[in-house]
């Protein structure tokens, strides 16, 4: 053993203080979303148009849109949480894809019958500000209260952690987004919607890229 | 057979050395950091040949494992754990070491090019631009003699006076004139 390697061992051994054990991330992630879930409870009423929500999911396309909406945002955060410490297997990044698919499968697809019922219509602008400022509003916070939770775990790669953080509080974000929403989306609000979600995982991501650069031992 | 038995015990143990390491117990963290050492090595020489960069790779992981001590769940595999960093950690550096050959480069003359006076001399005669060497052979004779000797070949006033038979002042002149003309000439291209 070289000395130097020694020395460092008996420094590191010397200064170990207890630790307060992670919880196992399953856990830590449905704390998480319990957490949003509460906060949602209570933010919603606010903003939410419960008749036209409730005339909305009578159409099962939409029902379906929402499901895949919640489901990624749940399954995001539960592949970050999983992901930002060490041993637990890359493949948990692949957890959103399937609801994934089904949220951009089944808005793509609502966007092209509207398209086909409403004519140039399903081109115009809906409401696709109000939904880019409500995404990236809501996922500013739900970002923070994540960034926090999964700093805790010190990720040896936050890369890919943050980003999916940041696609899981998008999906909640857009989730959120469906309690007043106006039934006619075209496809520049499904582009408005995709930008908003883009700008959240990339801006989670340079936070990544920076804690990445700044990795520093206590 | 006995390999495998010898490995349980040993993840057994560490996984126990660990745990307690976590409660605080500095004894066996460094029990356990010892123990490990070699495992740590090997997994480190998969990616770094060099024994002094291997080195300092194991020791980067020691102290990631030791900032990262928190996330182990002694309910999980501790090799397993272990592995990954030592694996994640080697690859950074591996990175790291790209990212810093592609902004330095590697000189292997740099000794004689820059250290030792008279190869720095030979190198900066070849390196001179063509502009410059052709406005020091437009001065008149005694400037160019003083360029050539203080500034060139970089003798002392008192070596160029003692070479030309000029005095001292007369070259710091000569040398003066001359910088003047030719930071004329060479502003005016």
């Amino acid at each position: 053993m070289s000395p130097s390697t020694e020395q460092l061992i008996a420094q590191i051994a010397a200064g170990a203080e207890p630790v307060k054990r992670l919880r196992p991330p399953l856990l830590r992630a449905l704390f998480w979303l319990i957490g949003v879930a509460a906060m949602g409870a209570i933010v919603i009423p606010f903003f939410a148009d419960f008749t036209l929500f409730a005339a909305k999911t009578r159409d099962p396309k939409f029902v379906i849109e929402l499901a895949g909406t919640l489901l990624t945002g749940v399954a995001a955060v539960i592949a970050a949480f999983e992901l930002s410490v060490p041993d637990r297997s890359p493949a948990w990044a692949w957890l959103p894809l399937p609801p994934l698919i089904l949220w951009l499968g089944s808005s793509g697809y609502n966007c092209w019958r509207d398209w086909i019922t409403l004519g140039d219509q399903g081109w115009q602008f809906g409401e696709s500000a109000a939904c880019f400022g409500t995404i990236v509003g809501f996922s500013l916070p739900l970002g923070v209260a994540l960034i926090i939770f999964l700093a805790r775990a010190k990720p040896l790669a936050p890369v890919p952690v943050a980003a999916l953080g940041g696609l899981g509080v998008a999906g909640l974000a857009a989730f959120f987004l469906e309690f007043n929403h106006p039934i006619d989306a075209s496809f520049l609000d499904l582009g408005w919607h995709a930008a908003a979600i883009g700008i959240v995982i990339a801006a989670s991501s340079l936070w990544g890229r920076w804690r990445q650069a700044n990795w520093r031992h206590e | 057979m006995a390999d495998r038995l010898q490995g349980q015990d040993k993840e057994t143990d560490w996984s126990r050395w660990m745990a307690a390491a976590q409660e605080g117990d500095r004894a066996a963290y460094e029990r356990l950091l010892k123990d490990c050492l070699p495992f740590l090595r090997s997994i480190a020489s998969r990616y770094h040949r060099t024994a002094d960069r291997r080195e300092d790779v194991v020791q980067d992981i020691l102290l990631t494992l030791h900032r990262v001590r928190h996330t182990y769940d002694p309910a999980r595999p501790f090799t397993h754990w272990l592995a990954t960093i030592a694996s994640r950690r080697s690859i950074d550096a591996l990175r790291r070491r790209g990212r810093t050959e592609k902004t330095e480069i590697f000189d292997d003359q740099a000794y004689e090019t820059f250290s030792d006076p008279e190869a720095n001399r030979e190198m900066s005669v070849r390196d001179e631009t063509p502009a410059l060497q052709a406005a020091i052979a437009t001065l008149p004779d005694g400037q160019r003699e003083a360029v050539e000797l203080l500034k060139l070949r970089e003798l002392s006033l008192i070596e160029a006076s003692q070479q030309t038979g000029k005095s001292v002042s007369a070259l710091k002149v000569n040398m003066h004139r001359a910088l003047k003309a030719l930071r004329a000439q060479l502003k005016g291209d």
